[in-house]
């Protein structure tokens, strides 16, 4: 059911686990999988003055796809600005990751809200 | 996938042919293949066939041969009888009838139950069952009306396991129709139940049975309807004279033999059911002794002895389900028909789980080819899985998000 690169973002998971003391924490659930993820954020500044991903960590708890997702979308905004991790769309999460069977659309969504809630925690 | 035996542990869903089944179909294919509604010899050797299984399954069942139909299994059987009879004006002088049909049914009888309700064909009522999975006669007495027509209720669940109580169901049943004009009948699913239930209908006081192959080591597409005799009756499949004209359509020689075959098997299985319940009592206990966090879903006692069903805190059933797989492991979260849809289990919401609970819940359903070693390797290799999917969720429950309040727009 789940692509190649899926299953090896399933297996090892890049970023896991908890920060300690992180700049920004974003939560999002959905209810009706019931799926559950967390991303914590590490923000400093480039030579441009421009806030950027230091560090990102992820928990998750929720189905494969979730799980590959918020892994994925941890490699994709590391190191990052704001700026240009903002401009990631799901669909992006989605290619990276080869393919998601279409149910499972809404978990490479719930993971840019995820980083989006992240963010706009730091700003808060 | 690992180089380990690959473990089957999914018999609710599906089972494999038995051998000596798969050899009792093997001449109606190719062979004595006729139509067995043809005159001629090739149809007699086909009939011949047909009228051996029916006599399996009648004797089974305790009823006569000429209340047996064969159907393309427990789907179609469900939703004649909920369809027909509740859709059946004819039994409530030109009323609406009122069916019941209880919360945890098998989803081919609660959609036809909505079919009939969405079409305004049908009053219904969705019994509620108790924490442990079991309808409650008081509470199925206390919804009964002047215009019912037909209570089911399965005999066992496909998910939790949980034995209802058929018999007093009936007993009921039958305790009201003596004071009433019109009749209530009594319908129940026992897909589930064959392979390890006493299913004879006269002791059950059901008026319909539904019963299904491939739960019970034959061919997948075939099942069979019990119609009491004398019971109304609409045919769901119009056309030819099959079937005392109660279902048309040329018949499956082949699934119909291997259906005869699969319950002359389950009469002589003898102890085969208490060497699968001392496997799966193994399995709990060993999962229970293991794993914290960790709890069984449904009735212990009321229970098919082959199904156990946990729930695992900080876990999400999927993400298990796929682990196991990955080890060669097969199991399910829920019935096979929903594997693919993201709503928790209407089964383990009605038990009075919550969203959370449901979908950290898998089912594990043994049968008559597990061995103990197989058992003994799930319960080595779950604790780590478990603690692998913790460390990924970190245990998030109970975490910032209140699951209640969360707006409903993720695209699920
Ligand atoms: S099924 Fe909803 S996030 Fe995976």
């Amino acid at each position: 059911m789940y692509s190649d690169e899926v299953m090896k973002h399933f297996k090892s998971p890049r970023n896991m686990g908890k920060m300690e003391n992180p700049d920004a924490v974003g939560e999002v659930g959905n209810p009706v999988c019931g799926d559950l993820m967390r991303l914590y954020l590490r923000v400093g500044k480039n030579e441009k003055g421009e806030n950027f991903i230091e560090d990102i960590k992820f928990e998750t708890l929720g189905c494969v796809a979730a799980i590959a997702t918020t892994s994925m979308i941890t490699e994709l905004a590391k190191g990052k600005t704001f700026k240009e991790v903002l401009k990631i769309k799901f669909g992006d999460v989605e290619k990276s990751l080869g393919s998601l069977p279409p149910v499972k659309l809404h978990c490479a969504d719930l993971s840019v809200k995820a980083l989006h809630k992240a963010i706009q925690n730091f700003k808060e | 996938m690992s180089q380990n035996k690959r473990i089957y542990l999914d018999y609710a869903a599906t089972t494999p042919v038995d051998p000596e089944v798969f050899e009792a179909m093997r001449p109606y294919f190719a062979e004595k293949f006729g139509n067995a509604s043809s005159i001629h010899q090739f149809g007699v050797e086909a009939q011949e066939g047909i009228v051996l299984a029916r006599r399996q399954v009648a004797d089974f069942l305790g009823c006569d041969s000429k209340e047996i139909i064969f159907t393309s299994g427990a789907t179609e059987g469900n939703n004649t009888i909920i369809k027909g009879i509740g859709s059946n004006k004819n039994l409530t002088g030109g009323k609406k009838p009122h069916i019941i049909v209880s919360s945890i049914e098998h989803d081919c009888v609660l959609g036809s139950a909505e079919y009939l309700k969405e079409n305004d064909l049908a009053e219904i009522t969705f019994l509620p069952v108790n924490k442990e999975g079991l309808a409650e006669i008081g509470e199925l007495e206390k919804s009964i009306k002047d215009n019912t027509v037909l209570v089911s209720v399965m005999y066992a669940n496909n998910e939790i396991g949980a034995i209802q109580p058929a018999r007093e169901i009936g007993a009921l049943i039958k305790k009201l129709n003596e004071n009433r004009s019109q009749k209530i009948y009594f319908h129940t699913d026992a897909a589930q139940a064959v392979n390890y239930l006493d299913c004879d209908v006269k002791r059950i006081g059901a008026d319909f049975m539904t019963i299904s192959a491939h739960k019970i080591y034959g061919p997948k597409g075939v099942g069979a309807l019990f119609v009491r005799q004398g019971s109304p009756f609409s045919r769901l499949m119009n056309g030819g004279e099959q079937e005392f004209k109660m279902r048309a359509g040329t018949h499956n020689t082949p699934g119909i033999v291997g259906l005869g075959a699969a319950i002359e098997k389950v009469k002589k299985q003898g102890s085969q059911i208490e060497k699968t319940k001392n496997q799966r009592d193994r399995l709990i206990s060993g999962i229970f002794d293991k794993i914290s966090g960790s709890a069984l879903n449904g009735s212990r006692d009321n229970r098919l002895p082959n199904n156990a069903n946990f729930r695992f805190e900080g876990v999400e059933g999927e993400s298990l389900l796929v682990s196991l797989d990955m080890e060669g492991i097969a199991v399910s979260t829920g019935s096979a028909c929903a594997a693919k849809s993201l709503s928790p289990s209407h089964v383990l919401l009605a038990i009075g789980l919550n969203h959370l609970q449901s979908h950290s819940s898998i089912r594990f359903s043994l049968g008559r080819l597990t061995e103990d070693s197989d058992i003994d390797r799930v319960v080595s290799l779950m604790p780590k899985i478990i603690e692998r999917l913790r460390s990924i969720s970190g245990n998030l429950e109970g975490g910032t998000v209140e699951r209640g309040k969360l707006p409903d727009d993720f695209g699920c």
